[in-house]
């Protein structure tokens, strides 16, 4: 393949590494109004009054709104396929606050200076409620998160706001119990992994404005334009007609913007005034009031035999969603589909989940979506059984892993058509040195080396609801354009489609340039998210391409006067090879703009009935000091099975970074809350994300499998790759220091007080 | 968000002095902590025009003027050769090579700061600030001094010789310490210097039979261990959102006994 | 209050408020590469170079930079673009929001020491932060440049 598996340049690097203005903040109109709102400091208050008449008149402000000014219909910021499985709980100001960061007023104004000082000649009067900080107590609990009668689930997922319920369901698949009691060894525990921040480099942000039309103009720092429309639209209770969302760069999103965030305010704006408006989340905002990882507590009970035959897997979680439900109803499946088919010839196996309402920020999507928590928990038990039974780790997971052909129970009884995890599991045991190194190796001064291991499995795309679609059109001079929906955020989806463009249409990726995304110009596309625009969207340009060189035979076969089926589309010409005569693409290019009927453009859509799952294994050495517990990472190695890898380069480094993502989170990413349930790890300066002097050395490979479904046998790549350094780092400190350690992060301050009071040492 | 309403760029120490005499005015250091505030500054007093960025050498001491970067702090060759790194040490994990271009030592020592590396390194030597007004003051002294209206114009160390050895735990490489440990030992006495405790650096003498040994290089094991024990149970500590108290404890013992283990190592070869 | 900068290389005059904070001021004069990734001097997104030396343009005032020379990655343009190169060759740019901060760090430090090992390059740029490259892709890209610069070619 010329295109397909070339580790092309992304098609906009240079822009990027030359700083040119392609980001939101960059382009938005100099002279629109700065959005900004009050926040509540309160985690569960009614709002009694807001005197905005003082900060009306301050010099520059062109308006403040409060709960009375919007609009009273519920709907969800979840960025997902319609009818969502989150609950509609939101309104773009409630009266009622339910976490502390929960806007009460929106003030616009003509630079920040006059909005800073309105902020704060708001007087608000707080009827303050009791909150449910602990999500142990919200299930059925005294105080209710959301109390409202116009709350509401459009779909049946056991949700119920009278019992702090976002969703609730229990699955089974043999007799659980009962294998288990027959088991040799059961492993139990309860595995914690905290609301981490997604922390993508550039905040949450939005511009608005009006077009020529009248209609709103949404240009956003988000990956789901379409899914933006739609809650617009809901929101502000208008015609989606009337609304146009389009996406300049992104400077991250990892998921954190597969949920409207910013987007409600400035609309809001724009449309009640008809003015230009922009709003940017300052650090702190997005660290307190956005979309971050479900917290989630996740109970395994793993059984085995003697001779490391996994029997049966029983999993229960339960996660906290916060103040409203985005994403709640569906992180929690991946923690259990996601986890438990990594085994899948477990006799027996049961899932069961609550997904509570707490008042703390609502979560959102973070890469990984519920599987990191899930993988977390279910490969730590399996670790420790290996020890229990005195097994080689990487021996009990060959004995019992999923290969190539079987049936996964716990993943809807899909077959795993592409699997490369053994290949994966071997060759990433070798090139950390797992038979030398494994467990441990004390260093002689405090200071111990031990290793750690661990699978994951992802999905690719949602399966059934995930549409993508792109449109290719050829032009004079036959270069082409793609337009996709799809969201580029760094993630170099533009690249990957058009390198898959390239390949179909046997022409160079620079012939192919890119449009995207833009809800009046893109075909429609569910968005960047679920792993989902490498598998879906991809298959959906290969059928594009097809049918876009049926229509470039068409008008060549009228301008060489020859029978369509005997013509060849061949790079940059379509040749008769009967007649041995050929037209170039130049000139059927010219020819459809002269006289022509026939559209030289097509558009195809693409949804997949599965959702063919990526399998990894990671493997990290670290160097653990047991009087200080510090733990040095000195190496990871992990190989990704992503089926057909279609640019290395950028394959490689979503590994990095997911990887290195996943080391923040098990190490130091703490988030931390006083008992007012006000967040403290607010910024950078207390909320601290991996530096590079903390990641040791990387190291990636791929064991391709080929996926019959995916797009030149492609599956997915971008958050698979977060889950393994959890149980992997558990894992080697575990056997650094013979200690499971079951909550996030594994601090050093945990690692060192748990080894001071097990070995008693003075 | 940090207002202020008008800069001055002082022209003498004496205009700083003046200026600063009023509460709603401000000497600015290297900016960093006082970005961060709220405050509405009338006027902010900018020492950059007089020369203090400068670190110079006598016989005697090093002079060190109070806008010094900790960068230059880092980079001075003279001066970690003296301290044997441990300057250097205790500034380069201070978040990045920019931030550190900004911050003074000035800054630094002045707000007097729990989580400060650079309070408890210079903790650990001979050293003393030169006061506007109030003229040189050891810096122990005027760690425990009120904060009031006067200018910090130097930090003066004097170059005795001492071995010295500076450790720190972070969470995460860049991060606040959790907990900062310098020491320091020569003929006449030796000290321990524990900072984040997470209140400021407390310095704390070692005894001087210890004190003598270690500068020896013929301290055991068992010495070092009981002295890191005895003076870190003198360490009042505290939790925060980084550590408990507890933890920083046992990381006060094992900061005190590696820093102990690290000069008796070079003891003896003065 | 007025100043006198010497931005790019072009000197500007202008009247600035006393608070007014440098990266407010490069970004007004349509220095869009300088962004602010947080608000409490942590990311080095922000990184402009004052009288030569890298700086969080989002600590400083811009009154304190009256008569200084500040260059942004819009006037480094060749360096941006020759090392640059290197980073798009890796795919290591991800979303590219924190590469200006960082290839400007990064010149800085092949200013002061053109052969970085890679520990030496950890340290440097440490105060530069990336969420989507996990950095390793960067440090390949620079020990590629560092390698091109030796022999004069590349790779």
């Amino acid at each position: 393949m010329k295109a397909v598996g070339q580790p092309i340049r992304k098609k906009d690097a240079m822009a990027l590494v030359t700083g040119k203005p392609v980001f939101m903040d960059d382009l938005a109109p100099k002279d629109c109004l700065i959005v900004k709102v009050l926040r509540s400091p309160h985690a569960n208050a009614i709002v009694k009054s807001v005197k905005t008449d003082v900060a009306k008149r301050v010099p520059g402000i062109e308006d403040v709104y409060t709960w009375e000014d919007v609009p009273q219909e519920r709907f969800t910021t979840a960025g997902q396929t319609y009818p969502e499985f989150s609950p509609y709980d939101r309104l773009i100001l409630d009266r009622h606050v339910r976490y502390v960061g929960d806007p009460v007023a929106i003030v616009a104004g003509e630079n920040e200076a006059c909005v800073d000082k309105a902020l704060k000649m708001l007087k608000v009067e707080y009827e303050v409620l009791p909150a449910v900080l602990d999500f142990h107590m919200a299930k059925d609990g005294d105080v209710l998160v959301h109390p409202e009668d116009n709350w509401k689930a459009l779909c049946k997922v056991g949700a119920d706001n009278k019992r702090n319920l976002c969703a609730s369901d229990s699955t089974e698949d043999g007799d659980v119990d009962a294998v288990l009691a027959d088991c040799d060894e059961v492993v139990e525990g309860t595995y914690h992994v905290r609301a981490a921040q997604q922390a993508m480099m550039e905040t949450f942000r939005t511009t608005c404005f009006m077009d020529a039309y009248g209609r709103l103009n949404i240009l956003s720092s988000t990956q789901i334009v379409y899914h933006v429309r739609r809650i617009i639209s809901n929101a502000l209770g208008i015609p989606k007609s009337r609304i146009r969302v389009s996406k300049p760069r992104i400077g991250g999103g990892f998921g954190a913007k597969q949920s409207v965030v910013a987007e409600l305010f400035p609309a809001f704006v724009t449309w009640k005034t008809g003015k230009a408006s922009k709003m940017i989340f300052t650090r702190e905002e997005s660290q307190i009031a956005s979309s971050p990882r479900h917290e989630m507590e996740v109970h395994v009970r793993l059984g085995a035999s003697r001779e490391g035959k996994i029997r049966a897997i029983d999993v229960y979680t339960l996660s906290n969603t916060g103040a409203y439900g985005d994403h709640g109803p569906t992180t929690v499946g991946l923690s259990g589909h996601k986890s438990i088919p990594l085994y899948s010839s477990a006799e027996a196996h049961r899932f069961a989940y609550d997904v509570v309402y707490t008042n703390h920020m609502a979560a959102g999507a973070y890469r990984g979506y519920g599987a990191t928590q899930g993988i977390f928990a279910v490969e730590s038990a399996v670790n420790e059984m290996a020890q229990r039974l005195h097994m080689d780790p990487v021996e009990i997971r060959l004995k019992n892993m999923v290969r190539e052909g079987d049936v996964m129970p716990a993943y809807y009884g899909e077959t795993a058509k592409s699997c490369a995890l053994d290949r994966c599991l071997e060759r990433t045991a070798e090139l950390i040195g797992w038979k030398d190194k494994y467990p441990y190796k004390d260093m002689g001064n405090g200071k111990v080396r031990s290793v750690g291991i661990a699978m994951a499995m992802q999905g690719s795309g949602i399966s059934g609801v995930d549409v993508g679609s792109a449109t290719i059109k050829m032009n004079d001079d036959g270069f082409y354009t793609l337009m996709i929906a799809a969201a580029d955020m760094g993630t170099g989806c533009d690249t990957i489609l058009a390198q898959m463009a390239a390949e179909c249409l046997d022409c160079p990726v620079g012939n192919i340039e890119v449009l995207g995304a833009d809800t009046d110009s893109s075909p429609y596309d569910s968005g960047s998210y679920a792993s989902s625009t490498t598998y879906v969207t991809g298959k959906a340009v290969e059928k594009a391409c097809q049918k876009l060189i049926a229509r470039i035979l068409e008008i060549a076969s009228g301008m060489l006067d020859a029978p369509v089926e005997e013509l060849e589309f061949a790079s940059d010409r379509v040749e008769w090879p009967k007649a041995r005569k050929s037209v170039s693409l130049i000139d059927i290019g010219t020819k459809s703009m002269c006289g022509n009927g026939c559209a030289l453009e097509a558009t195809e859509s693409n949804s997949s009935p599965t959702s063919p799952p990526p399998f990894m294994a990671g493997a990290v050495e670290i160097e653990l000091d047991k009087e200080t517990g510090h733990v040095e990472i000195l190496d990871y190695k992990a190989v990704v099975d992503c089926g057909t890898v279609v640019n290395p380069n950028l394959a490689r480094v979503q590994t990095e970074g997911g990887l290195v993502q996943g080391i923040g989170m098990t190490l130091y990413e703490n988030i931390q809350y006083n008992d007012k349930g006000t967040m403290l790890n607010n910024s950078f300066m207390q909320y601290k994300i991996p530096s590079r002097r903390d990641m040791g050395n990387i190291q990636v490979e791929f064991e391709s499998s080929f996926e019959p479904t995916g797009p030149f046998g492609a599956k997915s790549i971008g958050e698979i790759v977060i889950n393994t350094p959890a149980p992997a780092l558990a894992h080697a400190i575990a056997n650094a220091t013979g200690i499971w350690f079951k909550e996030l992060p594994i601090t050093s301050e945990q690692i060192a007080m748990g080894v001071f009071e097990k070995e008693d040492i003075k | 968000m940090l207002k202020i309403k008008e800069y001055v760029k002082a022209e003498s120490l004496e205009q700083a002095y003046e200026l600063n005499q009023k509460r709603t005015n401000c000497i600015l250091g290297g900016m960093l902590w006082l970005k961060m505030s709220n405050r509405n500054v009338q006027k902010a007093i900018d020492l950059s025009g007089l020369g203090l960025n400068q670190i110079e050498e006598t016989e005697e001491e090093f002079r060190i003027g109070c806008m010094t970067t900790l960068r230059e702090l880092e980079c001075h060759e003279r001066l970690n050769q003296w301290c044997e790194g441990a300057v250097k040490d205790a500034v380069s994990d201070i978040v990045g090579v920019q931030f550190r271009n900004l911050a003074t030592i000035g800054g630094s020592i002045f707000g007097r700061y729990g989580f400060s590396d650079v309070l408890t390194v210079f903790l650990a030597m001979d050293s003393y600030v030169e006061l506007y007004k109030g003229g040189i003051v050891p810096l122990q002294e005027f760690a425990q001094m009120k904060r009031d209206n006067d200018i910090l114009v130097r930090v003066i160390v004097k170059k005795d010789q001492r071995n010295m050895v500076y450790l720190a735990h972070r969470n995460s490489k860049t991060d606040f310490p959790v907990l900062t440990c310098a020491v320091s030992v020569n003929a006449e006495n030796g000290c321990v210097c524990i900072g984040a405790r997470p209140q400021k650096a407390v310095r704390l003498e070692l005894t001087e039979a210890v004190r003598e040994k270690v500068w020896s290089g013929v301290c055991t094991e068992e010495e070092m261990k009981k002295e890191a024990e005895c003076i870190a149970s003198q360490v009042k500590t505290d939790s925060n959102m980084r550590a408990g108290k507890e933890y920083r404890s046992r990381l006060a013992y094992v900061l005190i006994h590696r820093t102990l283990e690290a000069l008796n190592t070079k003891g003896g070869d003065q | 209050m007025k100043v006198k900068i010497l931005l790019n290389g072009t000197m500007r005059e202008a009247e600035i408020s006393s608070d007014q904070l440098l990266i407010d001021f490069v970004r007004d004069h349509g220095c869009y590469s300088v962004k602010r990734g947080c608000e409490t001097s942590n990311c080095g997104l922000c990184t402009v170079f004052v009288d030569d030396k890298p700086v969080l343009s989002c600590s400083m005032l811009t009154a304190r930079v009256d008569g200084c020379k500040v260059d942004t990655l819009e006037g480094l343009q060749e360096e941006a673009k020759e090392f640059g190169a290197f980073v798009a060759d890796q795919g290591a740019e991800q979303c590219g929001f924190c590469n200006p901060g960082m290839i400007m760090n990064a010149i800085a430090m092949f200013r002061e020491n053109p052969e970085p090992t890679r520990e030496e390059i950890k340290a440097y740029l440490a105060g530069n932060l990336c969420r989507c490259s996990g950095y390793e892709g960067q440090l390949r890209a620079m020990e590629a440049f560092i390698e091109y610069r030796k022999k004069g070619e590349r790779s």
